[in-house]
């Protein structure tokens, strides 16, 4: 029982850090553009399938350190081409604009990779369980967990002592008077969504290393990120990296003595968080909300 | 009778000519007489989200949830309770209504785009359920077997099963029904505030209007309208798979309400029928036609805003 709850819990955790860097990418976009980006989930599917084609050239490390970066400048280029054209406008427009490039994503993945799943390959050394009683903790399950970790550290970092972190959580605040300070704010939300989309496609080459590629499986990561987000509180990063590893543990445990309800038990969380505590767990009162 | 009024009734007089003559004309036109049901059933769908959208200015991006809970409602009424097309659409009214009154109650205290997001992950609640719960509702593979029943009125009985055509001015009278129970709350006292609450929310709450109240209202009003929606849409498809109820189908809505125009009564059934017609026509080309979709989305967003008939409109005016 110990074990299995603990194999559960484990799974929970991993997911959860899945569903982190997916939320931290949304939630940086949300609080400096006001844009939900409904395709975050199609760049994960991207940086995945980058991966998969870069492989036999570069083998994994390669692909882990080239393909999100790919990712992050088709970020930059659909942001400069269409996204920064409704900046500003009703939400009503960005949530039906970065819809309709989920669909494209959805589509001409579907078109380019074929319909069929595809693995990403992980190095030898990893894939080995590390001991016999825990079986479940692998060597891969181990490194993405770090991973994910040292890129929210660095993030997090980054937001707090860098010049142009600092910018970023004070155009979260009030992008007018930053705007009015000098900083080049075009530019800084332009960064902003770069940075969100790496962050999405690592995601993708990790999930594919664990799970395999499927041209939907965007969609799947993108609603509990939307949840994490919503529970940890909309406007607070440290809120969205404790309410998706919530939602993970969450789901994990429920798994244990529910397995029909693991997917559901995540909205029954949010309800109770928005009935409780509407601002979400670490929410400010008034942040777009 | 101003000129403006009398136009006005022209155009009304002469959108219910159009719709009554539909298996007339659309053969003529190479489309089908079902086609046509579809479109009465997705626009009435998008209408109930423009209620809120166009009227109340409140987007909500989840209801699929409510049109997919109509949906099943009634196709388990007509395979697990009684043999009855009336009863049926009640069963999904009542079940999605209820829900999304329910559910509403969470959802209204939020705004913008915390609101969207908000309905957007609820409504995936009922996708999972509908996708997990397979021994009531078949799971993935969809909810069946069950077909709508004939009408009976005591003397005689109408055929609504293998008549396509009988089964068209059947949708069309469910529809002129909340078409008129749509219409008649908007100009009602109830339907003013909602307008006032879109057009400046804080004016409205310093009038003493109690704001979170009449978002609610007409929340569960629009959740029931979707629902009836969803559970016409079971009897024209005899069938309810878990897609109906994911947040595609929302999106779907929205752009629907969008494309035909926002700010107009009518412009949402505009905007399903060329929805209807163009996804129709792609699918029978292509089977990658969501990216085509996908393209529709973007061309709406960045170059027709306003909708089909709110570029007329501007003409117009």
């Amino acid at each position: 029982m110990t074990q299995l709850l603990l194999f559960n819990v484990t799974n929970g955790l991993i997911i959860g850090a899945f569903y982190v860097l997916m939320a931290l990418g949304l939630s940086l976009i949300l609080n400096l553009s006001g844009v939900i980006n409904f395709a975050h989930g199609g760049f994960l599917v991207v940086g995945g399938y980058l991966a998969y084609t870069l492989e036999p050239y570069v083998g994994f490390w390669g692909a882990l350190a080239i393909s999100p970066f790919l990712t992050a400048i088709l970020g930059v280029v659909l942001e400069r081409l269409l996204i920064r054209r409704i900046y500003g406008r009703d939400p009503l427009y960005s949530l039906l604009l970065t819809f309709g490039l989920a669909f494209i994503f959805e589509g001409a993945t579907r078109a380019i990779w074929g319909a069929q799943g595809k693995p990403v390959t992980i190095p030898a050394f990893l894939s080995q369980p590390l001991s016999n009683e825990f079986f479940f903790i692998t060597g891969y399950r181990l490194f993405m967990v770090a991973t994910v970790a040292v890129m929210v550290t660095l993030l997090f970092a980054l937001l707090r002592y860098s010049r142009i972190g600092i910018r970023i959580r004070a155009g979260t605040l009030d992008l007018e008077t930053v705007s009015a300070l000098g900083v080049n704010v075009r530019a800084l939300r332009t960064l902003n969504f770069g940075v969100g989309i790496y962050l999405a496609g690592l995601a993708g080459v990790l999930a594919g290393g664990q799970l395999g590629l499927e041209p939907t499986m965007g969609a799947g990561v993108l609603m509990p990120s939307f949840v994490a987000i919503i529970v940890g509180g909309v406007g607070s990063l440290p809120g969205t990296l404790f309410g998706g590893l919530l939602i993970g543990v969450a789901s994990g445990v429920t798994a244990v003595f529910l397995p029909a309800a693991s997917e559901a038990v995540i909205y029954v969380l949010m309800a109770v968080v928005l009935l409780l505590r509407p601002r979400g767990l670490m929410g400010e009162e008034g942040m777009l909300g | 009778m101003s000129g403006e009024s009398a136009r006005k009734l022209g155009v009304i007089a002469a959108i219910w000519v159009l719709l009554l003559l539909v298996p007339v004309w659309m053969p003529l036109l190479g489309g089908y007489t079902a086609l046509a049901t579809r479109v009465l059933v997705l626009g009435l769908a998008a209408m109930s989200v423009n209620f809120l959208l166009g009227f109340t200015g409140v987007l909500s991006f989840g209801h699929a949830a409510w049109f997919g809970l109509g949906a099943y409602g009634c196709g388990l009424m007509l395979k697990f309770v009684a043999l009855s097309t009336p009863l049926a659409i009640v069963g999904g009214v009542l079940l999605g209504g209820i829900m999304g009154a329910l559910l509403g109650a969470f959802i209204v205290r939020r705004r913008g785009v915390y609101f969207a997001m908000v309905t957007i992950a609820f409504g995936q609640v009922f996708y999972y359920i509908a996708f997990q719960w397979s021994s009531l509702t078949g799971g993935d593979d969809g909810l069946r077997p069950f077909y709508r029943q004939p009408l009976h009125f005591g003397l005689f009985q109408i055929d609504i099963l293998s008549d396509d055509r009988a089964f068209y001015y059947f949708v069309l009278f469910c529809f002129a029904i909340a078409v008129a129970v749509m219409g008649f709350i908007l100009r009602s006292p109830f339907g003013r505030t909602m307008l006032a609450i879109r057009e400046n929310e804080r004016r409205a709450r310093f009038l003493g209007l109690p704001v979170e109240l009449h978002i609610w209202i007409a929340f569960t009003l629009s959740c029931f309208f979707a629902a009836y929606a969803g559970a016409l849409y079971a009897l024209v498809n005899n069938f309810a798979d878990p897609l109906v109820l994911h947040y595609s189908q929302s999106g779907a809505f929205v752009v629907m309400a969008v494309m035909g125009g926002m700010r107009s009564f009518w412009g949402p059934l505009l905007g399903a029928a060329l929805f209807v017609v163009l996804q129709d026509y792609l699918s029978s080309i292509t089977v990658n036609w969501q990216i085509y979709i996908g393209v529709l989305f973007v061309v709406v967003v960045l170059f027709f805003p306003r909708g089909l008939l709110g570029v007329i409109g501007r003409k117009v005016s």
